[in-house]
């Protein structure tokens, strides 16, 4: 099957109306069942579901950097896994480029083709995710070359040897491995986690995505690591013009590059809006409490810190109204009964909360 | 803390100290551990130099951070102190003095009464940690019931006790690790450092894997519990923001030796070490959003094939000549804001330029 | 492609180095290598025809004859040499371990891998005829099936008769291996991503799951050939094997058959016996030895500290590396 081709139809539709928003996921909704033991099911109890992604709209700006930031438990895998095709949605919908991702798994034959809609294959031609941990997601047995050369090898595209080795060169380069030859033959075990980073980002980039999913692409790193992948990552967006979605659950560098933040909780998405002023504008109570706990380092500072009781709820049992009324320090009995929606606080910012907007 | 009705508990001791006290519980000095390959194969022996020259001091009521990356040390530290190391491992030189005894001289029998009684240690992957097909409950009881501090139903009260102290429902005594989440396991492994009230703390990034809510919560646990009882401890982490929210004073260690060690502001504010410094400006402040942050090129020594002079040489900005010549020793650094702290007045940095710069008179060795 | 040979290159000299260390292995691959290397030079090495009857100065056969310097191992009940038996027996024998070994293997494999990547109903109709197979006796089935076969006059020597029914019926812990490690692989990170940049099931198993699981087949195979040669000797002696073509086991079946007992003549049923013991012994230790060291060790994470902060071998030179 020749990608390049039934892909192209979408490209030339794409320079006559380049979209601004790369992204654009609406309502997205991910349950996973849970398995019922056969007592249960015997007596007719109603199964139960996990709600990792209870409704969840968003969109990236092309060229922009969009943090998602929550902790375990909040879905932001969940989304990611999802919009790369790993999962199936439940329900909602996810445009990229303005087409409808066309997951021919869940539509019926009978279903209208409109030329508006991406196929899951083209969708993984030009979206690409970068995963957490730098010693698992490469394959131990392959080498460096091999693996930065497989997304072209999937999809088919420049099989002759001289050109794959020109684009796998310039990948490594891009990622900072240089010279790029020497890493060909190397195997992962014989580079540092920063190095093997690298060549995650590499690999991702090999096929020139314009869109990016950076799932904890620099936890499992050492710090002063970090801001070398960071650093990294920006100066890609810089240069190609690609967009990140970037999830994370450390908020100290978020503030760093992304454009856009949405804090989740829960499968929601309860504040969303511009970095910086989410981060000097926090309206969501959940917001607060995170940024008055993340750790800084300034033994001067004296604040405030918020402490919430009790940990996440699991996903199966989702509190009633306002999913953060449990622990909520502000909460009130309307808070039991009604789930608030994202309403505007300031231009650009939106929370999801009763006492907002 | 409550004592059971009916009489002391026979461990009292005096708690709760308000104030500071200037005496080191524990003094580290010189302290240094090989790592020997033990492959029977290989041609002689293969020797890295985990430690090398290690020391510090915690006091009573004080929180000492130990930070640093992956392969610095810390967690060999720790083991060394408590003489928890592996089959391959080997003190070389150095004390290790809890309230003026040295550890390192003693047997290992007589080791066996202080681990636990004295010192305790919180262990790295701490949900690993404990046995998932013994509740939880007779986890903490075990070291009670092994240093025979008291028969089995006090120390069952003791035990309630303690997961008051942490914050776990009494009711949960018999439940299985699996059935805890993550946090609340965490607080289980600091039920279980405390059961026998040790007087020193050794907690190994303890909040490492956790959320950040969870970890605010730990630590929040963590200082009340040293309010109350008056417990030193020292804190492994390579979280420079956990270090600066919980620690009276901080150890920066890079490649198995100590860079730069002294109050917490003192490090923070006006750091000596190149590495320190390099580290500081990587790390990301939330209120303070960057241009750039930095980052040091190059990865760790491997710790059996150390460059000459000073290990954090080849990485270093300020890398000249004599570098590579001789290992820098820990030299002090006098500031105003080192003399302002409550526990430990010094500063100390290993760096040879602060050598060159002070004159004979003002440089003071570490003794 | 040149690329890849330099990689396997490297990679075989490797593990030839960390191999020759393990006096076991050694001696295991000692013990195989020298029984293929008498089963193959099999007519240079034996003085007569296994079926030639030595005779003596009166041109009667030397039967039973004691070993001597004519006959190294002395002959059997019709004269003819045991040594030149073995040699020539050694060829069957292994062949058909050989032979049966990788069929199970083969058939072990692929499906291990597919019960254990596809799962679901494959998976089940797949494990459930491995219980049914693991429940039957193999020896009582194994006699029933070749007895069956035979019966049918399809024409097919009883040693590829012999050849088909051990591999058809000894994958199964083959199978059961794989498929566990194929279902613990599927879950890892790197699968994971080869699934997200678009990979179909074919180029994952290709690229990802075979060369993982590539070193415990080779170790579980060197394993499996061990017993089917154990497997074949124990048919053969109950007389299933081909007598015109006698593998060590028909060897030992002719001694017992042939009064070789009670007539002290240990010449005729040690060797066969010993040979067996010697090739098999071969394998387990080589099978073993090969699965201790190509058994996929587990990574660890930085916060354990790098597994590269102590080097093991220093293989490139430490060069500052602006990464």
């Amino acid at each position: 099957m020749d990608t390049q081709t039934t892909c192209a139809g979408g490209a030339s539709q794409r320079k006559m109306e380049a979209q601004q928003t790369i992204l654009e996921v609406r309502q997205l909704h991910k349950h996973f069942p849970v398995r019922q033991a056969l007592v249960d099911t015997l007596l007719h109890k109603p199964g139960k579901t996990v709600r990792a992604v209870d409704g969840v709209s968003f969109s990236i700006g092309r060229g922009k950097v969009m943090a998602l930031v929550g902790e375990s438990g909040s879905g932001k895998t969940t989304i990611a896994r999802t919009l790369i095709g790993l999962e199936e949605p439940t329900s909602g919908e996810i445009l990229f480029d303005g087409q409808m991702l066309d997951d021919s798994r869940r539509h019926t034959r009978d279903e209208p083709k409109t030329p508006a809609r991406i196929s899951l294959k083209c969708l993984r031609l030009r979206a690409q995710m970068v995963f957490q941990d730098p010693y698992e997601s490469l394959n131990p047995r392959a080498t460096i070359f091999e693996i930065v050369a497989e997304p072209l090898e999937v999809h088919g595209i420049a099989k002759e040897a001289q050109e794959r080795e020109k684009r796998v060169t310039t990948a490594l380069e891009e990622a900072g491995l240089r010279p790029a030859a020497d890493y060909f033959l190397r195997y992962p075990h014989e580079l540092s986690g920063g190095q093997r980073q690298r060549v995650v980002i590499a690999a991702a980039m090999a096929l020139e995505p314009e869109l990016l999913l950076a799932d904890e692409p620099v936890s499992m790193l050492d710090v002063s690591i970090r801001a070398e992948i960071l650093n990294l990552l920006r100066e890609l967006q810089r240069r190609r013009g690609v967009s990140i979605l970037f999830i994370t659950h450390d908020m100290g560098t978020v503030a760093y590059f992304a454009d856009q933040l949405a804090i989740m909780y829960l499968g929601r998405i309860v504040e969303s809006g511009e970095t910086f002023q989410v981060l000097r504008n926090a309206r969501h109570p959940y917001t607060q409490a995170l940024l008055s706990v993340v750790p800084v380092p300034n033994p001067r500072l004296r604040r405030q810190r918020m402490i919430l009781q009790g940990e996440t709820p699991n996903p199966v049992d989702i509190p009633s109204g306002c999913r953060f009324h449990p622990r909520c320090p502000l909460a009130s009995e309307r808070c039991r009964h009604a789930d608030p929606e994202l309403r505007e606080v300031e231009a650009g910012h939106q929370a999801a909360c009763l006492l907002v907007g | 803390m409550q004592t059971p009705a009916g009489g002391a508990s026979p461990l009292s001791r005096p708690v709760g100290l308000s104030e500071p006290s200037q005496n080191p519980l524990l003094s580290v000095r010189h302290l240094s551990t090989d790592f020997v390959s033990l492959d029977k194969t290989k041609k002689g022996a293969e020797v890295a130099h985990a430690l090398e020259d290690v020391s510090f001091e915690v006091c009573p009521g004080q929180t000492l951070g130990l930070v640093g990356e992956s392969g610095c040390g810390k967690t060999t530290t720790l083991m060394s102190v408590m003489r928890l190391l592996s089959a391959a491992g080997r003190i070389t030189a150095g004390e290790v003095l809890l309230d003026g005894v040295d550890l390192l001289d003693l047997s290992e029998r007589e080791m066996r009464r202080y681990r636990w009684k004295e010192m305790a240690m919180i262990f790295q992957g701490a949900m690993n940690a404990l046995n998932p097909v013994v509740p939880v409950g007779d986890q903490i009881r075990e070291p009670i019931l092994l240093h025979e501090l008291m028969d089995r139903p006090e120390a069952d009260r003791r035990v309630e006790e303690l997961l008051d102290l942490v914050g776990i429902a009494k009711s949960r005594k018999d439940q299985y690790p699996h059935q805890y989440s993550g946090g609340m396991r965490q607080r289980a492994m600091i039920a279980m450092a405390l059961a026998c009230e040790p007087r020193l703390l050794f907690a190994d990034e303890p909040t490492t894997a956790l959320d950040v809510m969870i970890q605010a919560q730990v630590l929040e646990l963590l200082k009340h519990i040293q309010a109350e009882l008056g417990l030193a401890i020292v804190l492994v982490t390579h979280d420079l923001g956990v270090i600066a929210e919980v620690c009276d004073s901080v150890v920066v260690m890079y490649g198995g030796v100590v860079a730069e060690y002294g109050p917490i502001d003192a490090v923070y504010n006006t750091p000596q070490h190149p590495y320190t410094q390099l580290l500081l400006e990587a790390f990301p402040d939330l209120n303070r959003p960057a241009e750039t942050l930095a980052s040091i090129p190059g990865t760790p020594p491997r710790l059996n094939d150390l460059p000459p002079g000073c290990r954090f040489g080849p990485r270093c900005p300020k890398y000249w000549g004599f570098c590579s010549e001789q290992k820098p020793r820990l030299v002090e650094v006098t500031s105003m804001a080192s003399r302002q702290a409550p526990f430990l007045q010094q500063h100390w940095a290993a760096c040879h330029l602060l050598e060159e710069v002070a004159s004979p008179a003002t440089v003071k060795e570490n003794d | 492609m040149s690329k890849r040979w330099i990689v396997l290159k490297r990679n075989l000299l490797n593990f030839w180095q960390a191999f020759r260390r393990n006096r076991m292995g050694l001696l295991g691959a000692c013990l195989v290598f020298s029984a293929l290397f008498v089963a193959f030079f099999a007519p240079y090495l034996s003085p007569y025809q296994p079926n030639e009857t030595i005779r003596d100065a009166n041109g009667r056969g030397l039967t039973f004859a004691p070993p001597s310097v004519h006959a190294p191992l002395g002959t059997d009940d019709a004269g003819r040499d045991i040594w030149s038996q073995l040699v020539f027996g050694a060829r069957i024998s292994l062949t058909v371990g050989f032979l049966a070994g990788f069929i199970a293997m083969f058939i072990g494999s692929t499906l291990g891998i597919l019960a254990g990547y596809f799962g679901g109903r494959i998976d089940n109709l797949l494990m459930r005829t491995t219980d049914i197979l693991l429940v039957i006796p193999d020896l009582p089935l194994m006699l029933i099936l070749v007895a069956t076969l035979r019966r049918l006059e399809l024409h097919i020597s009883p040693i590829v008769i012999l050849v088909l029914v051990i591999g058809l019926l000894y994958w199964t812990t083959t199978a059961r291996l794989i498929r566990s490690q194929v279902l613990s692989l599927k879950e890892r990170q790197f699968v994971a991503r080869a699934r997200a940049i678009g990979a179909g099931y074919l180029h994952i198993i290709r690229k990802h799951i075979v060369p993982q699981i590539l070193p415990l087949v080779v170790a579980n195979t060197v394993l499996t050939i061990s017993v089917a040669i154990l497997v074949e000797s124990g048919l053969a002696f109950l007389g299933l094997g081909d007598p015109t073509k006698p593998s060590w086991g028909t060897m030992l079946n002719f001694a017992f058959d042939r009064n070789a007992i009670s007539n002290g003549a240990w010449w005729f049923y040690l060797p066969p016996g010993l040979a067996i013991v010697w090739v098999s012994l071969g394998c387990v230790l080589l099978g073993n030895v090969l699965e201790e060291m190509l058994n996929p060790r587990l990574t660890s994470h930085h916060l354990e500290g790098e597994a590269l902060m102590v080097a093991r071998q220093p293989t490139q030179p430490a060069r500052q590396e602006k990464a």
